[in-house]
């Protein structure tokens, strides 16, 4: 098969990440939508691998699961703690940083 | 030799303790403690100065001129200066006369200043200025003269200022220190110009280098002279730098006693003194500095003749009687110059104090026009205030008669044109003999007015605070006069100042007579040996007929006033009506306010207005202050703008970032 089928595919997955991370206020979505990134980015890395025919790209996403996870650990660490102070669950209402 | 040195230190040493101690210690000094700190300092360095006195009387003739250095201040290149102190007998006579006279003065402030709320302020002050003086005076070098210089005159803007919620005070001393400036810049230039042509900066080194380096009346040399004359006469008050004097007399009394009559303004007179091998070398400077101090003698004589401000007319007189002092050391009359100084510094001091007294009692008004009377109420003051008027006419034998009389027979031994000076000062004597006479019997005798009958049944005159000047409601707060007025009747430190300067003033001559005692001259004479006109002194019948001749006009001006005064009270008054033009012409000092206010005042007023508005606001404010405010404005909004705080903005941002990362290489490589 073509490898541009499966970097068409890495990409649309990207999209629809970067539109879910863009557009939703839940920040239980966000980090779905953020995961959604990552992993099109892993399909990418081993539709290449596959291609030049080294196991580089592989190992890459098994690092860049590995990270994935450590995500997910202090990013539902960081809702919970929020959902706990009754902080409202929505990524809008935090924008103390605004200058 | 070091008896001499330490003695030197020690002089300087006191004053600065005495300083330190009061404006340090101010918090814990409890009632008169500041007053009596300050004035045992100053008898301290009295004390130092007598002790300097008999070290250097121990050394032989050629060693009469002793050096101490404590450290290098400066050096660079052929450039060396010096925290040293050149202790000979000028310096050690200056160091005598103002550590004595301060000291003095500083006793009847103990008394006279007790309920000013400022009372630690102006020991601390009074102290500090003692010692620029002495530092003035001891100072070995130009530069170290220079310092002592401007710190004269900063702590006389202090003083000046001292009541410094009283506007015409502040005044008074903004105009005195600006004068001062101008002859500090004077005196700088020439110390300048000095070492550009001699290396050196050391006296005697500044002295021998100008007698290698220049011809007389070398073009340099008489530039360099005639800018140490601008210092010398800001400070001295002499024509046309003379206008401070009189406004300083807003500060308190004894102040004016201090610094307005007895010390600092003879600091020019010990300038021409001390650099008097370079007045013999350019004496075309000396000739004009001579015909300078003789028109301030006839023009401050013929001011005091009008004034009716009691302190000022003693101002002027102090002007003008400088101006004496200046034609003395002009004319290489050194020895006679400097024994004005002493006496003057000892008659002045006397008058301004029996004036303070006198205004006390009139509780606080200044005005001769509505004194009258205070014979009875003020029996000591009277006699002080005569005493002191007597020496300053010149009457037969007191201290100022044969002072006085010296430098006239001194300017007739020269001879030619110097004898129309000599005819000047006395037609100034007789001025002099009659205002001062004007003020005691405008003062003292005739009616007693409500004040003088109120301080005969035991009561001091009281009345509401008011500036003197202006008539404007104070209080007696700090920064205002204090709410008692004490007088020489009722306060023993004041009636001892009084009384010792009083006695100087009726013996301090002897030191002077001529024939009989130049005990003075003798001492001084090692300062002066080098000077080719030492040994050129009036011949003993000349001094005679000099002398009698003062003694009659000085009588005969008492006379005049006594006639006007006491005889026919209303001459003066009819005269004045009579005469209008002159009197205005007096009583507006000459005009020299207006004129240097339309010269100097106004346009510099103008150009500051312009300046405000102009070039402050339209451009400094507008155009760099707002331009360079403006653009960081700008930049900030921007990044405000960016900072919305979303989560999701900040995504879209590094998005986009990417996307255009992407895009450039994208295209880079294609």
């Amino acid at each position: 098969m073509d490898i541009v089928w499966f970097l068409v595919l890495s990409a649309l997955i990207f999209c629809i990440g970067v539109a879910g991370v863009l557009t939703r206020r839940n920040p239980l979505v966000v980090l779905l939508c953020l995961e959604l990134m990552l992993n099109a980015g892993n399909l990418a890395l081993i539709a290449f691998s596959r291609m030049h025919g080294v196991l580089d790209g592989h190992v890459f996403a098994l690092v860049v699961m590995v990270v994935a996870a450590c995500e997910v650990v202090v990013g539902l660490g960081l809702i919970v703690a929020m959902y706990r102070r009754r902080i409202p669950i929505d990524v809008d209402e935090l924008s103390e940083l605004r200058g | 030799m070091k008896d001499a040195q330490a003695f030197g230190w020690l002089i300087l040493a006191f004053p600065l303790l005495g300083t330190l101690l009061i404006s340090l210690g101010w918090r814990a000094l409890p009632g008169r403690a500041a007053g009596w700190i300050g004035t045992l300092a100053i008898f301290a360095a009295f004390a130092s100065a007598v002790g300097a006195f008999l070290a250097l009387d121990g050394l032989g003739e050629e060693e009469k001129a002793v050096t101490a250095t404590a450290f290098t201040y400066a050096a660079s290149g052929g450039f060396e200066v010096e925290l040293g102190i050149l202790v000979d007998p000028l310096s050690v006579f200056m160091s005598l006369v103002v550590a004595g006279v301060s000291a003095l003065i500083h006793l009847y402030s103990v008394a006279y200043m007790a309920s000013d709320r400022g009372y630690v302020r102006y020991f601390a002050y009074l102290n500090f200025f003692v010692f620029s003086m002495l530092l003035l005076v001891l100072a070995g070098n130009l530069v170290l003269l220079i310092v002592g210089w401007a710190f004269v005159g900063a702590a006389s803007y202090l003083l000046i200022s001292f009541w410094y919620r009283r506007s015409t005070a502040t005044y008074a001393g903004m105009k005195a220190f600006v004068i001062n400036v101008v002859g500090d810049v004077g005196l700088v230039i020439a110390a300048f110009l000095l070492f550009d042509q001699v290396g050196v900066l050391d006296w005697a080194g500044v002295f021998e280098g100008a007698r290698e380096e220049f011809a007389t009346n070398d073009g340099t040399l008489v530039a360099a002279c005639l800018l140490l004359l601008v210092g010398a006469f800001a400070k001295s008050a002499q024509l046309p730098l003379h206008t401070w004097l009189a406004d300083a007399m807003e500060g308190p009394t004894p102040v004016s006693a201090l610094i307005h009559a007895a010390t600092m303004v003879t600091a020019g007179v010990y300038l021409i003194a001390r650099a008097h091998p370079l007045f013999e070398l350019a004496p075309a400077a000396a000739d004009v500095s001579a015909i300078i101090g003789i028109a301030t003698v006839l023009f401050a004589a013929s001011v005091a003749l009008v004034v009716t401000d009691l302190k000022r007319i003693i101002a002027y007189s102090t002007i003008s009687q400088i101006g004496y002092m200046v034609v003395g050391v002009s004319v290489f009359a050194y020895g006679a110059g400097l024994f004005h100084l002493m006496t003057h510094a000892f008659f002045k001091a006397l008058l301004f104090m029996a004036a303070g007294s006198v205004i006390s009692a009139m509780g606080g008004i200044q005005d001769i026009d509505k004194m009258g009377g205070f014979r009875r109420a003020m029996p000591f003051t009277f006699a002080a205030f005569t005493v002191g008027a007597l020496a300053l006419a010149g009457f037969p034998l007191l201290s100022g008669f044969f002072s006085k009389d010296e430098i006239i027979a001194f300017t007739f031994n020269r001879g030619g044109a110097y004898a129309v000076i000599g005819v000047l000062a006395y037609v100034a004597a007789a001025l002099t003999a009659f205002y001062a006479f004007r003020m005691v019997f405008r003062v003292f005798s005739g009616e007693p007015v409500a004040e003088a009958r109120e301080l005969e049944q035991g009561h001091l005159a009281h009345h509401d605070p008011a500036n003197p000047m202006t008539g404007e409601p104070e209080d007696n707060d700090v920064g205002f006069p204090g709410a008692e007025h004490h007088i020489a009747e009722r306060e023993w430190p004041m009636k001892v100042a009084m009384g010792v300067l009083g006695v100087l003033s009726v013996v301090g001559g002897a030191v002077g007579i001529p024939e009989l005692t130049d005990a003075l001259e003798r001492f001084l004479e090692p300062t002066f040996a080098d000077s080719a006109y030492i040994h050129d002194h009036p011949s003993a019948s000349a001094e005679l007929i000099g002398l009698v001749v003062g003694g009659v006009i000085a009588i005969a001006g008492i006379a005049a006033a006594w006639a006007l005064y006491v005889r026919r009270p209303g001459t003066t008054l009819a005269l004045r009506d009579r005469l209008p033009a002159l009197h205005g012409f007096l009583a507006h000092k000459w005009y020299f306010d207006e004129l240097y206010d339309a010269l100097f005042v106004r346009p510099a007023a103008t150009f500051g207005r312009l300046g405000r508005t102009v070039i402050e606001s339209a451009f400094v404010q507008g155009l760099i202050v707002g331009g360079a405010t403006g653009i960081v404005r700008a930049g900030t909004q921007f990044a405000r703008a960016i900072q919305s705080g979303y989560l999701r903005a900040y995504a879209l941002l590094l998005v986009i970032g990417l996307c255009a990362i992407a895009l450039y290489f994208l295209l880079a490589s294609s």
